[in-house]
């Protein structure tokens, strides 16, 4: 069954000897020295301050989800950085490599990448930037975010969300080590077809893209059940649908579309990984393969990925633009309506990726109009944002100057999205790199709301805010960096030049490579200020510190009634939610203040190793395909499938937290009440009718 | 906006201490229900590569679907399935009466039947194998086995959880966890029957009449 590839093959060490590791590369030999010290260095202070035992038992086998939505932003922090250092590599080789002048160093020929590294770099960035740094970004925002604007205390799967990180974190890891053991593919994020095959990808770089694909989206597959169910079970006494903020809304969409897309795409890679272990004929140009039918099934992934990516963008615009604006959103049906729209048109579009294959008009022409379709409900979020922002108070914070930059981005995304959705248009700047403009403008309207969600979440989590100075500094090298990288990318589209290639024989298009690289340069700037706000906060967090739930004072929805940061218990006595911006309503009507007169016992799952020992499996399991060890892939499957068993043994009994402990948790939150308010005549609640009595801090508007 | 109903703060009710628990067994049969949802995407996929991979041009001058399927060697299989389908339906009547006894038979019996598709399963592929038809020779062969054994590989996971559930059913009893497994196993048991219907249609049905 197993096929024949080039190469010796023992049964220990599958097709892993010495020379896989890349020691003759001096980029990937410093990048390893440099890995390494780092690695040596976290380590070490880990164990100099003793901190095993915190992070073991508050960290990696946690199962809060704001822990584990923490670990994930890190995660897509660290990747969107490495996928960013890929970015700096191949803008560098192309403003070296042009015209049959340029130089050559380090064995290339022209620049300093030979094609081969050069097609796995934007390979990797491509795999990167998407999968594995903007997904676990997102899903770690909804992570966090989405029990607590619903009123809930955990997901409604806390130990599948646990799994769900650490099949991701294995995937990632899976993908950083192939910078030093082996390499990485060659043929695109999309996995080309059929320069995939094993025929003429005979190497493990493919085999590390199509597994740390295939287990990232088991993951993400699990993350979106998780977060479709917390929706629909975990909601507050009294919050209906139609009450429920604008960011769940953008999360259940886009969970239903993760739900839905990311099976395909496992299920794509995984027939590849079939052609190129078992030798079958999916897509192979021979015996009967289809190559458009591996395009095809990875579009019909691929499109609905795009709009996985953007719609939590939408909903964190959504909820950050009122904060700022001090008004409720304008227009919460059509919002919530066109958030469900974005994600069922999804749906209908992926032939836009592939107009110039040769469908014929008809076809072209029904995903054309559909393509188009999107540009609706996308115009009604425009239009709801921007009367929201019409005679309102307008702040321009950190979070509030992202946001507002990626309204700019998505009218110049949108636009230029509907010119290649016109297949006329599509067939003269296909496979351009106005194409690549086009999806980096449109992914830098995903990256700027979650910088924006970032700084704006940042007080609830951890209980202080970023810096504001280098926020701000950062915020506008970024948006320079971006309108000078993609200006000059867009223009150069139009000139003319393909997407993915290593060396550039027009000397005419110089000076927008220059511009490029400029822009590149300037995001540099922004990533040593975002590192320096980071630090900044960190060391002045005294002089940071939120006091109250409410961080920015005008904020609306439910996380902002939990205090901040948030306990581990999030709400110690679940809030019933009354109006639609439940803490807006509370604010204004003098409400905010109100503590729960006494408290229950609250029951809480343990923390459990066995998600972190499932996603080792689940790496180990996809090393040893990489290199082909049969036995330690076998071994690694079979550990699978005990842990699984095993936990379905050892019932999880919880613990309980007793109602007077949590009264003593609570009160060291500075802004509780010395004196509980009265209970009232109303079954199981706090009546409100004694905080009323108080004089008010803000009188209604409504 | 105005159309919400209009909450009087003075009498609200702004901390909910009922005592409502999550109904945890719906709540596991609903995130059961959506891994189904995913799993039948991926389904739809293999058939979606069968249809596209059934054809002349893809068999590639060797066996085409009249040569290689035939409805009644998918028969005996078939009734098993369905019979082990069955005695998980008489495992569950047995769970309504709260019978410990009833549901461990309906649940051997469903363990059987299921093994003993299996083996047809395997039987029939071993014969197609000894013919030269193996899933390396054609595009065509290819899709005809991973979606087939698509659905045997989860029936070999079925089992197993059968196996499993037997296991904690004699040793615990019918308690909320055991509970909401049975009843997520009998999602995933039936929706395998589910998708046979379809394999047994589009593939050994439409593969004997050719009708591609």
């Amino acid at each position: 069954m197993l096929v024949d590839y080039p190469g010796p093959w023992t049964p220990l060490l599958g097709r892993l000897d010495a020379h896989q590791i890349p020691l003759q590369n001096p980029i990937l030999f410093w990048t390893f020295v440099l890995v390494s010290l780092g690695a040596a260095t976290v380590l070490g202070a880990v164990t100099y301050y003793r901190s095993w035992g915190y992070l073991w038992r508050e960290w990696l086998t946690s199962l809060d989800h704001k822990r584990i939505g923490v670990m994930y932003c890190l995660l897509g922090v660290v990747m969107l950085f490495r996928g960013f250092i890929d970015g700096v590599m191949m803008r560098t080789q192309q403003v070296m490599a042009v015209g049959p002048k340029s130089p050559g160093y380090l064995g290339a020929v022209h620049g300093y990448l030979p094609p081969y590294h050069f097609g796995q770099i934007y390979s990797a960035h491509g795999t990167i930037m998407i999968l594995f740094a903007i997904t676990p970004i997102l899903v770690g925002i909804m992570n966090i975010i989405v029990p607590l604007q619903i009123g809930a205390r955990d997901m409604a799967y806390p130990y599948l969300n646990a799994v769900s990180f650490w099949l991701t974190a294995a995937a990632t890891g899976l993908v950083m080590i192939s910078l030093f053991i082996g390499d990485f593919s060659h043929a695109g994020w999309v996995g080309l077809s059929p320069l995939t095959e094993l025929a003429y990808s005979p190497g493990v770089g493919v085999d590390y893209w199509s597994w740390a694909v295939q287990i990232g989206s088991v993951g993400t597959t699990l993350a979106s059940i998780n977060i479709i169910a917390t929706i629909i079970k975990m909601r507050a006494p009294g919050m209906s649908w139609t009450k429920m903020p604008i960011f769940c809304w953008t999360a259940l969409s886009t969970s239903v579309v993760g739900l839905s897309s990311f099976p395909v795409f496992t299920a794509a890679v995984a027939l590849l990984s079939l052609d190129r272990y078992a030798g079958t004929h999916f897509f192979t140009p021979g015996l009967g393969g289809n190559l458009m039918l591996y395009t095809d099934l990875f579009w019909i992934w691929g499109h609905p990925e795009v709009y996985y990516v953007v719609l939590p963008a939408f909903g964190i615009l959504s909820e950050i633009i009122p904060t700022f604006s001090e008004k409720p959103l304008f227009g919460y049906i059509t919002m919530a309506a066109a958030s469900i729209a974005i994600g069922g048109v999804s749906w209908s579009v992926w032939l836009h990726h592939f107009f110039t294959m040769g469908a014929g008009p008809g076809v072209n022409a029904f995903f054309s109009i559909a393509s188009m379709l999107v540009g609706i409900p996308t115009g009604v979020k425009v239009f709801n944002w921007a009367f929201t922002l019409y005679r309102g108070r307008v702040r321009f914070d950190v979070p509030m100057l992202w946001a507002l930059a990626a309204l700019v981005l998505l009218l110049t995304g949108g636009l230029t999205g509907m010119m290649l959705a016109m297949p006329a248009i599509n067939y003269t700047v296909h496979n351009s790199v106005f194409v690549v403009a086009h999806f980096h403008n449109m992914l830098n309207v995903v990256g700027f709301a979650c910088f924006g969600a970032i700084n704006y979440w940042f007080p609830k989590v951890f209980g202080f805010k970023l810096d504001e100075r280098t926020g701000k500094l950062a915020f506008w090298f970024f948006s320079a960096g971006t309108v000078v990288l993609f200006g000059s990318m867009y223009a150069l589209g139009f000139m003319g030049m393909p997407r993915r290639i290593d060396y550039i024989p027009f000397t005419s298009w110089r000076p927008l490579l220059i511009g490029e690289e400029v822009g590149i340069f300037l995001f540099l700037i922004a990533s040593y200020y975002m590192v320096k706000q980071l630090f900044v906060s960190i060391r002045d967090r005294a002089k940071n510190r939120v006091t109250t739930s409410d961080a920015w004072g005008t904020s609306r929805s439910l996380e902002w009634l939990a205090h901040s940061p948030v306990p581990f218990y999030n709400f110690a006595v679940q809030p019933h939610v009354n109006a639609r911006d439940e803490w807006a309503w509370r604010r204004e009507h003098g409400l905010g203040h109100v503590r729960p007169d006494h408290y229950e016992d609250i029951h809480l799952p343990n923390n459990t190793p066995l998600p972190l020992m499932l996603g080792a499996c689940a790496f180990a399991l996809g090393f040893g395909l990489v290199w082909r060890m049969y036995w330690l892939a076998l071994v690694s499957l079979i550990g699978i499938v005990i842990i699984v068993i095993a936990r379905s043994f050892q019932d999880d009994p919880g613990h309980t937290l007793p109602g007077a402990q949590i009264r003593q948790m609570e009160a060291v939150y500075p802004d509780i009440p010395r004196e509980a308010g009265a209970t009232g005549g109303m079954l199981g609640g706090v009546v409100a009718r004694h905080a009323l009595a108080a004089p008010r801090s803000r009188a209604r508007d409504d | 906006m105005s159309q919400e109903a209009y909450v009087d703060p003075a009498t609200a009710v702004l901390w909910d201490q009922s005592h409502t628990e999550h109904d945890m067994i719906a709540t596991r049969t609903l995130g059961f229900w959506l891994y189904l949802l995913s799993d039948a995407m991926i389904v739809s996929s293999l058939f979606a590569s069968y249809l596209v991979l059934d054809h002349r041009v893809n068999a590639a001058a060797g066996p085409t679907a009249g040569d290689v399927v035939h409805p009644m060697a998918a028969f005996w299989g078939t009734v098993l399935l369905f019979s082990a389908i069955l005695a998980y339906g008489a495992a569950m009547v047995g769970l309504k009466r709260g019978n410990r006894t009833a549901v461990l038979v309906g649940l051997g019996g469903a363990f059987l039947l299921g093994g003993g598709f299996l083996l047809a399963e395997g039987y029939d592929f071993a014969q197609l194998a000894l013919h030269g038809m193996v899933p390396e020779r054609s595009g065509y062969l290819s899709a005809f086995y991973a979606l087939v054994l698509y659905h045997g590989a989860h029936l070999v996971f079925g089992v197993l959880w059968i196996a499993v559930m037997m296991a904690q059913v004699a040793r615990q009893g019918f308690t909320p966890n055991v509970v909401y497994r049975l009843l997520n196993l009998k999602l995933f048991w039936f929706f395998q029957g589910f998708i046979w219907i379809y394999v047994f249609s589009f593939v050994y049905l439409a593969g004997a009449l050719h009708v591609h």
